[in-house]
């Protein structure tokens, strides 16, 4: 078998792998940062903040990101009136950014949920034994409450990171040249596919288990006091 | 309201196919779930093996590259080695049986895990009561494992199916005249992308709120012999 | 659709009951249907377009049993491959590139590329007048391939997997220029309400090495019966009037050149 094809293409497959790493980087980073308050949102008493929190997680855990994406990329179009007079179509005339803004709004929607699990889980006697030692508000949330749930949530959150870096292929949809946008277009002219979807696919399986051992490193760093726990095997499925 | 500008027959035809691509794939990712969690579970090192790598395969590549693979790939890939060998083979695989065979084999990977986590959860003093009273291995499986398994699995495989049906909406980049593809030809031919997505993402969520409902009928159903704490 | 198409078959089969259908031979056309005014897919779901009655036209000539299978674009030629259908009709241009993989018939159309700009945008064809700007062209056209090849340092190429998309995006103002056939564009664009502030601009491109001999039909290597049995049919509704009845539906000149 003639394997010339693909180590021409080699650098400009990884050229797209890093486009690839980017934006799972940066939507990983704000969606985290956005999902830490959803979360303390959707868990408080107060319908008016937790309603449309619910909401929101459930549209965009509910409908296929595809689709978020079609929606915000193409559907932003038809009200470019509307946003170019308030000075937003300048953001959304880029895909880049339109990928990245869904990429978040999706993995936001999902850690949020993830995080909400985490904190119901932390136990009710850890809690009471910072309110009896005078801890409150966000000054419980910040020592007590959010590093133990980080901690619980740790495997289920690996994992929606995974996800969210195959996800980005689908940018490859809306004219980004990400790892799956770059094999397309070789495919294209050569039309070669299976030696250019194999070779992609293997590259975004280096790139998961990267972040899969990552994660293993920091849960292993956080256990110490607790270590000779058994893993937590069952992966939760996929979540698009 | 929504005017869907003649387009409306077109996107319920899509929804008939969403539906039926994900329950055929649901039901091909029960059976390999079944079997890879048999692997897994079994003795044998090479079914441990292949299970192993099908479920690690399948967590760390994309599914949108999945399916061009399975698509455009494999049929030349097979041509390919059927013609070194000598042979002319036409393997034609349509969009359905394509997307059905990728996402199904896709949420198989899931689903295994799910049945090995709900096979251990039967608590072993169980299986070990059975076999004392007589029962051979295959009965035991049928008449202790089998249905409390189901009672273990259904959280899980109410979220495979959950994630499976949206996924669906990727086999749209092969042409499959599913929900997303004809909101899509839609879409261009209307210039009103906005209308038509936003339509389809209600479907989706339609989908995704009556299947929370008859999960959680189902789960009520099936722990109807389990008493509370 | 799938109701109609069903009744269709079934009339269809009813009336040539009895008739010489056996010894028709069956072929599947592919085509891409989004590329109007040369082939796409109406609100029924049907097929189409210049393409489609010229192809129809053909499998008539040449006492073919003809179905249309439909196809994205950046898999038409994996496709013809991997024998999901046996003939491409779906104005591919006949190129070098595409000769190394597939055989052709003779053109049945031939129009030159052209760029497109918005009106008053004073965009002109040059290489400072490109310098930076995104240009929107079909994924695995020889659009793409030309703009990669001779402009990719300058502009920044945003590639769709179809045309419309393109010009969807052109409108929103995503991309300063399109790159695609004259026709295409001006049937396809130009003159719908949403092209109406848009322009032609620049040479016609013609040069064979990007954009090939005109429009074929293209077949899998080796497989010179069809081909041939193209080929004849094609000089056939030439000669007898079917393709200028066709070609005046469409364009109020003669496609096929000279």
């Amino acid at each position: 078998m003639d394997l010339a094809i693909i180590w021409e293409s080699l650098p400009r497959l990884l050229d797209g792998a890093a486009l690839t790493l980017e934006i799972t980087v940066i939507s990983v980073l704000i969606g985290l940062a956005l999902a830490v308050p959803l979360a303390i949102m959707r868990l408080s008493p107060n319908p008016l903040l937790w309603m449309p929190v619910y909401g929101y997680i459930l549209y965009f855990r509910g409908t296929p990101l595809l689709v978020q994406l079609f929606l915000v990329y193409y559907g932003s179009g038809q009200f470019r009136p509307f946003l170019d007079s308030i000075g937003l179509w300048v953001l959304f005339r880029e895909a880049y950014f339109c990928a990245v803004l869904t990429l978040t709004l999706n993995t936001a929607a999902y850690t949020a949920e993830i995080l909400r699990g985490a904190i119901q889980g932390v136990p009710r006697g850890d809690i009471e034994a910072a309110r009896a030692v005078g801890y409150s508000g966000i000054l419980l949330y910040r020592r007590i409450v959010l590093p133990k749930a980080f901690r619980l949530a740790l495997p289920a959150y690996t994992n929606e990171v995974v996800f969210l870096l195959q996800a980005t292929s689908l940018v490859s949809i809306i004219t980004l040249l990400d790892l799956t946008g770059v094999a397309r277009i070789i495919v294209a002219r050569s039309f070669e596919p299976y030696k250019l979807y194999i070779t992609a696919g293997l590259m975004y399986l280096a790139m998961s288990y990267f972040f899969i051992l990552l994660s293993r490193f920091i849960e292993h760093r956080l256990s110490g006091h607790m270590r000779e726990r058994p893993a937590s095997g069952t992966a939760a499925p996929g979540q698009r | 309201m929504l005017d869907l500008k003649g387009y409306g027959w077109m996107l319920w035809q899509g929804l008939e196919l969403t539906i039926l691509v994900g329950l055929a794939a649901m039901a091909l990712a029960l059976g390999l779930g079944l079997l890879g969690a048999w692997g897994k579970l079994a003795q044998g090192r090479a079914g441990r093996w292949a299970a192993g790598t099908y479920t690690t395969v399948i967590r760390g590549v994309p599914e949108l590259l999945l399916i061009l693979l399975v698509y455009y790939g494999v049929p030349t890939l097979i041509q390919d080695i059927a013609e070194g060998a000598g042979h002319d083979i036409i393997l034609d695989i349509n969009p359905f049986v394509a997307g059905v065979i990728t996402i199904g084999f896709i949420y198989g990977a899931f689903a295994t895990e799910v049945f090995r986590g709900a096979f251990l959860a039967v608590p072993r003093g169980q299986i070990e009561a059975a076999r004392a009273a007589g029962m051979g291995q295959a009965l035991t499986f049928r008449r202790i494992v089998l249905p409390q398994m189901w009672r273990f699995a259904l959280p899980g495989l109410g979220n495979v199916w959950l994630v499976l049906i949206k996924a669906t909406a990727l086999i749209s980049v092969i042409q499959l005249e599913e929900l997303v593809r004809n909101a899509d030809i839609a879409a261009r031919a209307t210039k009103l992308p906005f209308t038509f997505f936003f339509v389809v993402s209600l479907f989706f969520l339609g989908i995704t709120i009556v299947s929370m409902v008859v999960q959680r009928r189902a789960e009520v159903w099936a722990n109807r012999g389990v008493r509370r704490a | 659709m799938k109701r109609l198409t069903f009744v269709a078959v079934f009339a269809a089969l009813a009336l040539a009951a009895g008739a010489a259908a056996a010894d028709m031979k069956k072929v599947t056309l592919g085509t891409e249907g989004a590329y109007p005014p040369f082939n796409w897919i109406d609100e029924n779901g049907d097929l189409q377009g210049f393409d489609i009655e010229i192809g129809d036209a053909l499998c008539a000539a040449a006492n073919l049993d003809c179905t249309w299978a439909v196809q994205d674009w950046d898999g038409i030629i994996p496709g013809l491959l991997a024998k999901k259908y046996d003939a491409i009709v779906a104005s591919m241009s006949i190129t070098e590139e595409r000769k190394k993989k597939v055989d052709f018939t003779g053109k049945y159309y031939t129009t030159p590329a052209k760029f497109v700009r918005m009106k008053g945008s004073g965009i002109e064809i040059t290489d400072e007048g490109l310098n930076g700007l995104a240009v929107g062209v079909q994924r695995a056209t020889i659009h793409e391939n030309f703009l990669r090849d001779n402009y990719g340092d300058i502009v920044s190429i945003k590639a769709y997997a179809t045309q419309d998309e393109a010009n969807l995006d052109f409108v929103a103002g995503r991309v300063d220029l399109l790159l695609a056939d004259s026709m295409a564009l001006q049937g396809g664009f130009l003159d719908t309400p949403d092209g109406e502030s848009a322009e032609f601009v620049g040479p016609d491109f013609t040069d064979p090495r990007w954009f090939g001999d005109g429009a074929g039909i293209a077949v899998r290597k080796g497989e010179t019966e069809l081909l041939e049995a193209l080929n004849g049919a094609i000089a056939a509704i030439r000669a007898d009037g079917t393709y200028a009845a066709i070609n005046d539906k469409y364009f109020d000149f003669d496609v096929y050149g000279d």
